[in-house]
């Protein structure tokens, strides 16, 4: 290659983008070389990504995606969806995919499988109650004589038994549209959801249905932390760690989490 | 002893030895060559891990519980309803045409519609309609769902069990001046089902498996508590542990099964 | 007038006629043996009569009455009339008593305890005392079939109908069933039977009955028809079953 062009190359890529360091960090760790794939849910749920459409970047996932992807050098053209279940993401092998963002919890257990990034979210656990349950105090005391159902993959199973401690052992249910009709069936008056979960189901799928109270973020041994997750040992952990620490530095985040999950504290602590 | 039983004790003697060498030959390789696989470490941490086995077994045979539980009322429902489904669509006389005409339609559907599905529709459709508490419990609209399948293929079973009797025992019967009514309940059906038992046992094992689909709509029954393991954490061991617990009662039932049916053919001889 | 009067009974399977117009009485206490070759329409003929089948054409009268019109319960008719077949088909599911004991107990209404004695002496007439807690898979061909009798004859009938009885049978076991019909011949039973045994048939018979392809070519008292058959059929029949 000619000097002289190389040089006048550097010199572009110098002038024409702030994140060259991350675009090196990025470099060749990536599925396919200056593509960032990124998974999703399927479908994937409001408010997390709107319309199931996250390359329009609405929704608090796909904003958080397309703002990690920039720090990273990204332009949101080089930005890849791809769909993938939980039992997908979680078993040992290859990834199709980069980073996956659709709610994981960080768990030690899932960190010995795969890899996650610092939290991009720490969403409080809220108790969303049928019509008929809609006048229950939102106390412990109150909380326990209730028919609970709970969605089986999730840390709020572990999270119901040690808090409320209901009198009747819980329904399980393998995804919230179950937890959804059985609620609707009325053949549970309760469930845990994290928060915003909680809120959307109130306010779009279940009639009658409120959310009655949350948890403090940081109460128990185990709130919620949502992470991206990655094939174990994936190099790219590194590039998407100083993203979101830096997003978290300049407030790029808080930002994101007050556009798309702001209403989330209209709900009363629970006793 | 004989020249010919000399000869067959010496064949004998060499098929056990084939039959040995090969069968440890095959083990053996199993057990050498799949740790050599590059995934064998991962695959060991997910799949057979002793600690996560160790801890959660205790509480996967206390939700077996359930599963035996809604088997045990599950199953004489379903004799029952597949009995009289087959006996409606073999009605002849011209008034009982509804039952008929019912009976096939009930079979047709219930054979053709996925368990899974008339696990969901039944089990949160009809409590969905208003069903005052404890009559909406997913346990008994989830039982009714297997109930009905299962009495779909039962009831064909039984069907071709009242083919199997000859009708030669028909003409006797009748020739003594029973009724209709009395030839089926004296005659045919104690036949029939006689006839019918190892395909039925089958039908058992089937059902007791399948059990596990009303962990779909709520209950917390082993696959369903095995799940909730996988989940916490991020191990599929407990599934293994749950499939151990299913093979201690299906593999007995299996060989009984084959033995019933074994016995069968040499009667039959 | 005859127990048993056949009025041109006619029997068709599809296109193929099978009883093609038969005339035949039998008075009361006769034995009128039915003989021919195979597939000559003997055994079809029985199960008309026990209503078993349907008949075409024609009329068959019991006692005088027409028990052939189509439509009547055939129910009433079988309990007057007994059949035994030539495969004896026992309940293999129940005992030699229970097998004998089921059509009475449903149909004449009678308990276990109140027909004991009278089947007990049943097996007993018939040499079968030992016999009656036995599954038929336990008992001889000879023991089945006339367990078989015996069921039948528990329902009091007024005519029995026996459809190559022996042909099933073991030879050396033949003799104790045929012996049973003597015995059922000295009470004055009316029976129609269809045999291959002509010894029996000429020894025992009140009347013979030759058919061939639907129709009774020839009939009469033994001698007559077994010495001087008129039919060429008859002859050739006879000359190959007597050989």
């Amino acid at each position: 290659m000619p000097r002289a062009f190389s040089i006048a190359a550097a010199s572009f890529l110098l002038l024409s983008t702030a994140a060259f360091a991350q675009e090196q960090c990025a470099a060749g760790k990536t599925l396919t070389d200056g593509k960032f794939t990124i998974a999703t849910g399927n479908p994937a749920y409001y408010p997390w990504v709107v319309d199931d459409a996250p390359e329009s970047g609405e929704g608090f996932e796909a904003a958080v995606a397309y703002a990690v992807a920039e720090e990273m050098g990204f332009g949101a053209d080089d930005v890849v969806w791809v769909r993938s279940s939980f039992d997908e993401a979680i078993q040992p092998g290859a990834k199709e995919f980069d980073v996956n963002i659709q709610q994981y919890s960080i768990t030690p257990e899932r960190d010995q499988v795969v890899d996650f990034s610092t939290p991009y979210y720490t969403a409080p656990m809220a108790v969303l109650v049928s019509a008929n349950a809609a006048d229950t105090a939102p106390t412990i005391d109150a909380l326990k004589g209730l028919a609970w159902g709970v969605m089986g993959s999730t840390t709020a199973v572990p999270k119901l038994a040690s808090t409320i401690q209901p009198d009747n052992d819980p329904l399980i249910y393998g995804d919230n549209a179950d937890v959804n009709a059985a609620m609707t069936a009325n053949q549970i008056d309760a469930a845990l959801f994290d928060l915003p979960t909680a809120l959307f189901l109130s306010a779009v799928m279940i009639e009658g249905s409120k959310v009655i109270g949350q948890f403090p973020a940081d109460e128990g041994d185990n709130p919620d932390h949502f992470g991206m997750l990655m094939e174990e040992g994936n190099p790219l952990k590194t590039c998407v760690d100083e993203a979101l620490a830096t997003l978290a530095e300049n407030g790029k985040l808080a930002e994101i989490e007050a556009k798309w999950l702001q209403d989330a504290t209209g709900v009363p602590l629970i006793k | 002893m004989t020249r010919r039983e000399r000869y067959e004790a010496h064949q004998r003697r060499r098929s056990l030895v084939i039959a040995s060498v090969s069968s440890v030959t095959v083990v053996a390789a199993l057990y050498f060559l799949v740790p050599l696989t590059p995934g064998w470490s991962k695959v060991q941490q997910s799949f057979f891990n002793g600690d996560t086995l160790v801890k959660t077994f205790p509480k996967l045979l206390e939700a077996f519980r359930i599963n035996v539980m809604i088997f045990l009322w599950s199953a004489p429902a379903i004799a029952v309803l597949g009995l009289l489904i087959a006996l409606a669509r073999d009605a002849k006389s011209p008034a009982l045409f509804p039952l008929r005409i019912f009976g096939a339609a009930f079979t047709d559907i219930f054979r053709g519609v996925p368990v899974i599905l008339t696990v969901y529709l039944i089990g949160f459709g009809i409590p969905g309609l208003g069903l005052p508490r404890p009559w909406n419990s997913p346990y008994i609209w989830g039982s009714l769902a297997l109930i009905l399948t299962y009495s779909a293929y039962v009831a064909e079973i039984f069907r071709s069990g009242i083919d199997s009797v000859h009708h030669s025992q028909r003409a006797a019967a009748l020739s003594l001046g029973l009724s209709e009514r009395q030839v089926m309940r004296d005659v045919v059906l104690p036949q029939a089902i006689r006839n019918v038992v190892p395909s039925q046992m089958n039908m058992l094992i089937a059902l007791q498996k399948d059990v596990s689909l009303l962990s779909f709509i709520g209950p917390v029954e082993i696959f369903r508590q095995a799940g909730v393991f996988k989940s916490l954490l991020a191990n599929f061991t407990p599934y293994v542990g749950a499939a151990i617990i299913f093979l201690i009662v299906t593999i007995p039932a299996t060989r009984y099964a084959d033995h019933l049916m074994a016995r069968q053919m040499r009667e039959r001889r | 007038m005859p127990k048993l009067e056949l009025q041109g009974v006619v029997k068709r399977f599809g296109d193929r006629t099978v009883c093609d117009g038969i005339n035949l009485t039998v008075d009361e206490g006769q034995m009128v043996c039915l003989i021919g070759a195979s597939g000559s329409g003997k055994s079809t003929l029985l199960r008309c009569i026990n209503l078993l089948e349907p008949i075409e054409d024609g009329a068959i009268f019991l006692d005088g009455e027409d028990i052939s019109i189509p439509g009547l319960n055939p129910q009433s008719v079988r309990a007057r009339i007994g059949i035994v077949f030539q495969s004896f088909n026992l309940f293999p599911h129940m005992t030699a008593l229970e097998n004998v004991m089921l059509a009475p107990r449903r149909v004449r209404g009678l308990t276990r305890t109140e027909l004991q004695p009278e089947v007990e002496a049943l097996f007993a007439r018939f040499g079968l005392a030992d016999r009656m807690h036995n599954y038929p898979d336990q008992l001889s061909g000879g023991q089945q079939q006339r367990v078989a009798i015996v069921r039948a004859l528990a329902m009091q009938p007024e005519v029995m109908l026996f459809d190559e009885i022996t042909s099933a049978l073991d030879p050396q076991l033949v003799g104790e069933v045929l012996d049973v019909l003597l015995m059922l011949k000295k009470q004055g039973m009316t029976m129609v039977m269809a045999t291959h045994e002509m010894g029996f048939a000429r020894e025992a018979a009140d009347k013979i009955c030759f058919l061939d392809s639907g129709r009774i070519i020839e009939e009469g008292p033994p001698e007559a028809v077994f010495d001087h058959p008129s039919h060429q059929t008859t002859q050739a029949f006879l000359a190959r079953a007597l050989k």
